[in-house]
């Protein structure tokens, strides 16, 4: 249970809204869980209500509507790839494609290994520095910038060794 | 530009640290503000000073401030670092390399908007960024800039980061107020605004990143010095980002009114290969395209100048395209990311990009009907006023103008078959 396990953390998100309005810390909440099992499971989702005092179907359409929230198990780490206009004008789509073929994966694909799936998303605000992606995962997200194939191929490794130590 | 007022790290390394940042005058402002004025003055000084709001809009920053509904407490500041426009990555850089002096613009704003506690909205992708905040937060209460009975008097400031979680229509003020309160990120029918009814139904200020690094320097040099910067209509310094097809990428802070030329050609190095620059994008996906001629080179960078030859400034952020960029193919990026980040609460912007999309994907898969040409832009006009909120709008005008300007590149405007 979250509750248990975390609360000091539950109580510093709780504490940065006005008491009368828990709900504010839904969002944060479902960072936390996703953090602790992998993605939003339905349990998780009645946590999350239970600590703010909302239903259920209210934090699960927050999980619908924003992107960095997933409902569905995915590799351990994800790999998105800004395909967007400014990005794919210094070479995203191609540098997506080859990365993909490299990997041996379609967009939105995980790799055999359960390590990482493969995503295009929306602008990152990092523009002048694409091609470049985020890495979701349980630590957070972190951005690579002014990324080749071969750079990703070496941070998509260092994951892998990471996970390995874990 | 001989210094740098909102890039101010670039002259002062190491400005990112507190101890730097107050070493160079750092707190002073707010100090001054808190200790000598009253909230009223300090929005008269803002007001004076001409400062626009630095997210796209341009809407005059004091006089924003100065429809808080009197009287009814508590108010809310909330910081909208929730950059998400493609093209756009200035905030970004503010945050990451000047915090204090945006943290120190935050704090100004709640003075003068009596506000106690402030919000920095930042979007879920500033992970990273945002813990570094929350950090430079924590070392502003251990220093006593932030808290109870501020440089000795009665006003007490707390600020908070919210992270978003991938959601660009949360740049609307009103959408991000509902994902603040835990909602999901749908705009607000206005009226009533923020000011009268915003964050818990309060009044509320919300004011982009840029906006809010304005502040220090305003109020420690004055209105006066801020109207020498710029046009007279739009005074002081803009960060401009630059993107796709330029020589240096990367942000450029000049005065408002510098020309796209000077800005494209003499800071950004022009076009890489010699190729030649055909399509600028002025405010990120958001924009009426401009054809790229003398005339529009030529053109100042102010509010007005922009929209008088058919686009807008926005937030400043030039997305540039060589000759060798199919406008149909731009009308097609630009419109899945407008139906990817349509919220889905208004019919016309959720079904009108859903169609638009349909339709660019037809007319550069090689399956384009006769009648694609013809059905694209009445579907995009059709848009035209009906929707919520401005993304919707939005996402009809690099369409509109890729046909309107660039009409060679549609297959059915070639083929004449429509």
């Amino acid at each position: 249970m979250l509750a248990d396990k975390h609360r000091a953390e539950i109580e510093a998100i709780l504490a940065k809204y006005p008491p009368e309005h828990r709900r504010s810390a839904a969002m944060p909440l479902l960072y936390l869980a996703q953090q602790e099992y992998g993605h939003v499971t339905q349990d998780a989702l009645q946590e999350v209500a239970d600590l703010i005092g909302a239903d259920r179907t209210q934090v699960g359409s927050l999980v619908g509507f924003y992107t960095l929230y997933h409902d569905q198990p995915g590799g351990m780490y994800r790999l998105q790839i800004c395909t967007d206009l400014p990005c794919a004008l210094r070479g995203a789509e191609t540098f997506a494609e080859k990365l993909c073929e490299n990997l041996g994966v379609r967009l939105g694909e995980t790799t055999p290994d359960g390590m990482i799936t493969v995503e295009g998303v929306m602008c990152l605000a990092g523009c002048d520095r694409a091609p470049m992606f985020q890495v979701q995962g349980a630590d957070g997200i972190h951005y690579h910038e002014d990324q080749s194939v071969e750079s990703a191929m070496k941070v998509i490794d260092d994951l892998r060794r990471k996970a390995s130590h874990a | 530009m001989p210094e740098h007022i909102l890039l101010r790290h670039r002259d002062l390394p190491g400005l990112e640290r507190l101890e730097v940042y107050r070493k160079h005058g750092g707190f002073e402002a707010l100090r001054q503000a808190i200790s000598t004025q009253t909230p009223a003055q300090v929005i008269d000084v803002v007001k004076a000073s001409g400062l626009r709001g630095r997210g796209g809009a341009g809407f005059p920053t004091g006089v924003k401030w100065s429809f808080l509904t009197p009287n009814v407490f508590p108010r809310y500041v909330v910081a909208n670092a929730d950059e998400s426009e493609p093209g756009t990555f200035k905030d970004r850089e503010i945050l990451e390399r000047n915090p204090f002096q945006f943290l120190e613009g935050v704090a100004i704003c709640a003075y003068a908007a009596q506000a106690n506690l402030a919000y920095v909205y930042c979007r879920g992708e500033f992970w990273d960024l945002a813990r570094v905040l929350e950090g430079k937060i924590a070392e502003l209460r251990a220093a006593g800039l932030l808290g109870k009975k501020l440089f000795g008097s009665d006003y007490a400031l707390d600020i908070q980061v919210h992270l978003g979680a991938g959601a660009y229509i949360c740049g609307e003020e009103t959408a991000l107020l509902e994902s603040l309160e835990g909602k999901l990120g749908q705009p607000r029918l206005r009226p009533p605004f923020p000011a009268a009814e915003g964050l818990y139904g309060k009044p509320t200020v919300i004011n982009n990143v840029e906006t809010l690094a304005n502040l220090p320097p305003i109020l420690a040099r004055g209105a006066a010095w801020y109207r020498g910067i710029g046009t007279e209509k739009s005074p002081g310094p803009k960060v401009f980002c630059l993107s796709g097809h330029i020589a240096r990428p990367g942000n450029y802070e000049l005065p408002l009114g510098t020309t796209f030329r000077e800005l494209i050609f003499t800071h950004g190095g022009g076009m890489p290969g010699g190729r030649r620059l055909k399509a600028i994008m002025p405010a990120g996906a958001s924009s009426s395209i401009l054809a790229a001629s003398d005339a529009v080179l030529d053109t100042p960078m102010d509010y007005e100048s922009v929209a008088a030859i058919g686009s807008a400034l926005g937030s400043a952020s030039l997305i540039l395209m060589d000759e060798t960029v199919d406008m149909a193919w731009v009308a097609r990026k630009t419109t899945e990311f407008f139906k990817h980040e349509s919220c889905g609460k208004c019919t016309p912007c959720r079904e009108g990009t859903y169609w638009m999309l349909h339709l660019t994907e037809r007319l550069t898969g090689g399956a384009a009907r006769p009648e694609d040409t013809a059905l694209l832009e009445s579907v995009a006009r059709g848009m035209q006023g009906k929707c919520l909120c401005a993304l919707g709008e939005f996402s009809t005008m690099p369409v509109a103008t890729a046909l309107e300007r660039f009409g060679a590149d549609f297959p059915a405007a070639t083929g004449g078959a429509a």
